[in-house]
């Protein structure tokens, strides 16, 4: 059973143009940075992102892989603002489908459910339902006969997630204080793609966490691979702090066209390993 | 007796704490910054101890640590599906941030100018639609400015008295708009159509000034009380215990030597409802 290790090569490979992509994490916390600059160089493009957006939508609009985004927020967290969505939105680069916070914590509900959705208060009132014309409420078949919104199941065809610990089967771990929605996800998905800290055996994944650290089963999971250093440089507790350094020089590379080439040939220009390396002397020049 | 002097910060902090008199057992939630988080755990440790405060990330702190400090005792776990479970719940007070907000209390977080092509993308609407169908809602605004206060917001994240209205029962069932807290004054929805009312001016800010900072009609009481000022205690525990950097004053700068007046009677209380719905 050790046919689910994969390289960040072999899961970008599987994917396809058009396909619906969730992506875990929140805003620039334990994000799958790795599977998505994979994407970033791949000539896969037209994609669907579903995602409590962070610099994972910034990087796919930065480099036009992206037709819709669907998010109630894109932020880098201590940073508000996400430089690569605003621009997309602003020049009307990619189309949005926005969602309050909650909404799409049911949308993953139902779609991991299997339910075609969910009624929910939030949303009610807000230009949510203005700019989303194709939402629909639904009226509570009891007494209190509540009109509430449907959100629609939030299907998507790949989940990409981030975890700290998982074994060569998919079995996933995080080891930091929140599970964020990754194992939503996993379960909304068709196919789900873990990137991890480390592999671990199975016999040790309890050696770092409790029981209830195990987010993600693997039957949920098609395929694991271990890319340390993989959020970056979004959050991993308790692996890594977010490299707020790097985080500043990202946002400060997209403010300008020149600095944004001079970035991308720096970091984004070759493989993750040369990434990482990339990384890896700039804190040392630092 | 002593008289008695503080900064606006302090002021604004003690104005947004009052926001949370009366709320019992439920999760003070601050939108972040220093004002509204110190806010949040200046009224548990004065008037409101029952109130529960984060630490900003997913721990319910036992005890109540100064800003950026880590707390050294945890009573609760809030990861973010908890934290959206709670907003639906209701068992919270938030205080919102708004890039723009209306006279009925419409805000907006999300962007500035047509949605489909925005002149200013900014954060998209988070959680503020689910926050104020669902949960008692203030708002902390640090530069009160016609910019923020508008005649009508561009995209609608936080409902308003009038929205909510219009979108019928399931939306104004737990609609709970409390009070708008500025570097200027405080303001609430105790007027007979709901639209936002000034319920008090800082110590140094004159209701002209706020009239004239605020993009739309006001309703101006005959009287308006002065915003209280900060008790000794409640500025020993911000500058000793919660805020020794004196983080509140960069996010409020002071304007500057002005004369406090007395603290107008029953200033706090007399802005918004102060039970939890």
């Amino acid at each position: 059973m050790t046919g689910k290790v994969m390289t960040v090569e072999e899961v970008v490979g599987s994917l396809r143009s058009g396909m619906t992509v969730g992506i875990g994490g929140w805003g620039s916390r334990r994000k799958p940075m790795a599977l998505v600059r994979a994407i970033c160089r791949s000539p896969l493009d037209d994609l669907t992102i579903v995602s409590y957006g962070g610099a994972d939508v910034g990087l796919l609009c930065a480099h036009g892989k992206v037709r819709r985004v669907i998010a109630p927020f894109v932020t880098l967290d201590s940073i508000p603002l996400e430089p690569h969505f605003r621009i997309a939105r602003q020049s009307a680069a990619v189309d949005f489908t926005e969602y309050d916070e909650g909404m799409f914590m049911f949308g993953l509900l139902a779609a991991a459910h299997r339910l075609p959705f969910l009624p929910t208060r939030a949303g009610l009132g807000s230009d949510v339902t203005r700019v989303n014309p194709g939402l629909r409420t639904v009226r509570s078949p009891y007494p209190d006969g509540e009109e509430l919104i449907a959100v629609p199941a939030l299907t998507m065809d790949v989940a990409l997630v981030h975890l700290n610990r998982a074994d060569h089967r998919g079995n996933a771990q995080y080891l930091g204080p929140d599970p964020y929605f990754d194992d939503l996800y996993a379960k909304a998905a068709e196919r789900c793609y873990v990137s991890c800290e480390r592999l671990v055996d199975t016999a040790d994944l309890l050696k770092e966490g409790p029981v209830q650290s195990l987010l993600i089963s693997r039957s949920m999971v098609t395929g694991v691979v271990e890319t340390p250093g993989g959020a970056h440089f979004s959050s991993c507790e308790p692996d890594y702090d977010r490299d707020e350094t790097f985080q500043r020089a990202y946002v400060a590379a997209a403010s300008d066209p020149e600095a944004w080439k001079a970035f991308r040939e720096r970091y984004l220009s070759g493989d993750e390993a040369a990434y990482q390396e990339a990384v890896r002397l700039s804190r040392e020049s630092a | 007796m002593t008289t008695i002097t503080a900064t606006r910060a302090e002021v604004c902090v003690v104005a947004c704490a009052e926001a949370f008199r009366g709320d019992g057992e439920i999760l003070a939630a601050g939108i972040g910054g220093a004002i509204t988080v110190l806010a949040a755990r200046l009224a548990r440790l004065t008037f409101e101890p029952d109130l529960i405060t984060h630490d900003g990330t997913c721990l319910l702190t036992g005890d109540v640590p100064p800003l950026g400090g880590t707390p050294e005792v945890v009573e609760g776990w809030l990861p973010f599906r908890d934290h959206l479970w709670l907003v639906l719940n209701g068992r919270r007070h938030v205080m919102l941030g708004a890039s723009q907000i209306d006279r009925y209390g419409n805000s907006n977080i999300s962007c500035i100018g047509d949605w489909a092509r925005p002149r200013s993308q900014l954060l998209g609407v988070r959680g503020a639609p689910g926050n104020t169908v669902c949960d008692p809602t203030s708002y902390w605004i640090p530069r009160h400015s016609p910019r923020v206060f508008v005649p009508r917001v561009d995209m609608v994240s936080g409902v308003g008295h009038d929205r909510a209205a219009e979108a019928g029962p399931s939306a104004y069932r737990h609609h709970d708009l409390r009070r708008v807290v500025t570097d200027l004054a405080v303001l609430d929805f105790d007027s007979p159509d709901h639209s936002m009312r000034l319920a008090s001016v800082h110590p140094g800010v004159t209701v002209a000034e706020v009239v004239d900072r605020t993009g739309f009609p006001l309703a101006v009481p005959d009287t308006v009380p002065q915003t209280r000022m900060p008790t000794a205690e409640e500025l020993r525990i911000l500058r000793e215990v919660l805020d020794p950097g004196s983080l509140r004053e960069r996010e409020v700068p002071d304007p500057g030597p002005s004369t406090p007046g007395a603290p107008g009677p029953d200033a706090g209380r007399r802005s918004g409802r102060e039970t939890p719905a």
